[in-house]
């Protein structure tokens, strides 16, 4: 008896969403990435439409990291103290197409520097590298609202990706997204109701929909990834059954949650395996940008996104 | 759930006078109010005093498309009328609607077909109305197996159980209510549902709480459809909130406001 293939069919799309500006656009991008645009669950490819697979950013800092494990700071070696450097190192030697930048030397615990020279910061970075950025700021929502206006302006028409819009602090950012020319990311607890409704106050304030990327917050392997993993199927339901107000592609901040933990942090050099697991994981719950620390975990998850997204017969993806 | 706005009938004065006088204005206002209050199809009914229902059905949806792409639900029991109204629709149709009768039948499923056109039944036949649910599922088997056979998408089949006034029909008001969610084991895949809300309250004095008090209810016996007074707001947000509830949306704060921007 033949078996028919159950398929499901999908209403609604996730919005799609391109970071970074060629000099055609008014930036200086020499590449732009696209993410989002499925009209199906995440790798089911017959169901629907998935225009552009997961892709990995690099994080770096405007300072030298701190309490980064030593397995996390070999592959960058010397570079790490100069974060220029740092980027050549990730663009040149690692070929990385999307960089993130956290303004960690903004905060009033690492250095507090100010709006102009974090502006200066984003300024240079701009023009020593030509893949698109991702500005995050340093945590700390007052000292944000101070730094990311001045960084957003710095990068003026480069349409970058900047954040982290959350419920209580949001409008500043939104503000320099709508005069600059970004995108926005909006961070919920991991809290399906309250990503709902951060969504629907960016809109209110006049950022569509269509520039938001939402961070649901994860948590490592073993440190509620599968919660984390739960509330994105249930928003990526929801936004491909119609509700656009969650029909945003996702950010996951996989290195930052990996390399918290114990086990990366110990000696047996498990930090690698536990950001390339949990990196993997979340490809599946339907993660479109994946923000990783480690060039080899990167590599890893570069090399099994592209199995996943060509076919290996016919060279065709799906 | 498909929320079909009921302004759009010449049996009111504003409309009725509108149509005869072949004023757009007065009709592509109409129309555009419901769509923002979250109509997202609209009911086209000439009335019971228009003259030339031939005439006048063409004319509003003709002066209904030029201002939405909103689907129309044509209303009339003259398949005529209804024809002359798919003739000159662009937007997506409904036609509202057939009765059991093997007569209406005969003519409305092949126009339905013949216009993909979806399909209103109503739970009647020339014998009268049911009297309670074994008759309404009697009725409806009938109007499913017609569009089985004459080779109608039954997925494209909205069943009405015929919703009668409490004030008239209060033992039925359980049965009607229970006909919903028996509707749709009929087949598979299986119709969906319709009611005409209003009727519910005509005659009583507190027609916007029986209306929404009905409304839950049948939400909550699987309606998929409803055709109603769209500007009727606690209406609507009962409606926003019973879906709600019944996990159909996802919660935030602003539920009111996300439902509508859809």
């Amino acid at each position: 008896m033949e078996i028919k293939p159950v398929i499901e069919k999908w209403d609604g799309m996730i919005s799609a969403l391109t970071i970074g500006a060629e000099a055609k656009d008014g930036g200086s991008r020499a590449n732009t990435v696209k993410i989002g645009g499925e009209t199906g669950l995440p790798l089911l490819f017959k169901e629907g439409n998935i225009p552009n697979p997961p892709v990995v950013a690099y994080e770096i800092w405007d300072i030298p990291p701190q309490d980064w494990p030593e397995e996390l700071t070999a592959p960058y070696g010397k570079a790490l103290n100069n974060p220029f450097e740092w980027a050549d190192k990730c663009v040149n030697e690692f070929k990385a197409k999307l960089l993130c930048v956290r303004m960690q030397g903004g905060h009033p615990d690492c250095g507090n520097k100010g709006p102009r020279e974090c502006a200066e910061f984003i300024s240079i970075l701009l023009s020593r590298v030509k893949v698109p950025l991702i500005i995050i700021g340093s945590g700390d929502d007052t000292k944000d609202n101070q730094i990311m206006p001045a960084c957003s302006e710095a990068a003026r028409n480069e349409r970058c990706l900047i954040g982290s819009a959350v419920q209580d602090n949001y409008k500043t950012l939104v503000a320099s997204a709508l005069a600059d020319g970004h995108s926005v990311i909006a961070e919920s607890p991991i809290d399906i109701n309250i990503a709902k409704q951060l969504n629907i106050l960016i809109s209110d304030m006049g950022l569509g929909v269509e520039r938001v990327v939402i961070n649901p917050t994860i948590g490592a392997l073993g440190y509620g990834l599968e919660y984390a993993y739960s509330i994105m199927e249930r928003a990526r339901l929801a936004g491909l059954s119609g509700d656009k107000t969650l029909a945003s592609p996702f950010i996951c901040f996989v290195g930052q949650e990996s390399w918290r933990t114990k086990e990366a942090k110990s000696a047996g050099e498990q930090g690698i395996i536990w950001e390339t697991v949990t990196a993997a994981s979340f490809i599946q719950s339907g993660a479109d940008l994946l923000v990783l620390r480690h060039p080899a975990a990167a590599k890893k998850i570069s090399d099994y996104i592209n199995e996943l997204f060509v076919n290996k017969d016919t060279g065709q993806r799906g | 759930m498909l929320v079909v706005g009921e302004l759009i009938n010449g049996m009111y004065s504003n409309i009725g006078a509108a149509i005869r006088e072949r004023n757009k204005e007065a009709v592509q206002k109409c129309a555009l109010e419901q769509i923002a209050c979250g109509a997202e199809a609209l009911d086209v009914n000439c009335g019971p005093a228009s003259r030339q229902p031939l005439l006048d059905m063409p004319w509003l949806v003709e002066t209904i498309q030029e201002v939405t792409d909103k689907t129309l639900c044509l209303d009339s029991s003259k398949p005529a009328v209804i024809e002359e109204g798919l003739k000159v629709s662009r937007n997506k149709t409904i036609i509202n609607s057939t009765t059991a009768d093997a007569d209406k039948l005969d003519i409305l499923v092949p126009l339905a077909n013949k216009y993909k056109s979806r399909l209103i039944g109503i739970t009647i036949n020339a014998k009268g109305i049911p009297q309670n649910k074994d008759q309404r599922l009697e009725l409806a088997v009938s109007i499913v197996s017609a569009c089985q056979e004459k080779g109608f998408p039954v997925e494209n089949l909205y069943l009405d159980p015929i919703v009668l006034p409490v004030n008239v029909a209060q033992p039925q008001m359980r049965d009607i209510l229970e006909s919903i969610s028996e509707f749709k084991i009929i087949s598979e895949p299986g119709a969906k549902t319709i009611i005409g809300l209003s009727n519910v309250s005509q005659g009583t004095i507190f027609r916007s709480l029986v209306n929404r008090t009905f409304l839950t209810m049948a939400v909550a016996y699987g309606l998929d459809s409803a055709i109603l007074d769209p500007k009727d707001k606690e209406l609507i947000d009962t409606l926003i909130t019973a879906e709600l509830i019944l996990n159909k949306n996802i919660y935030c704060d602003s539920y009111l406001e996300a439902y509508r921007k859809k």
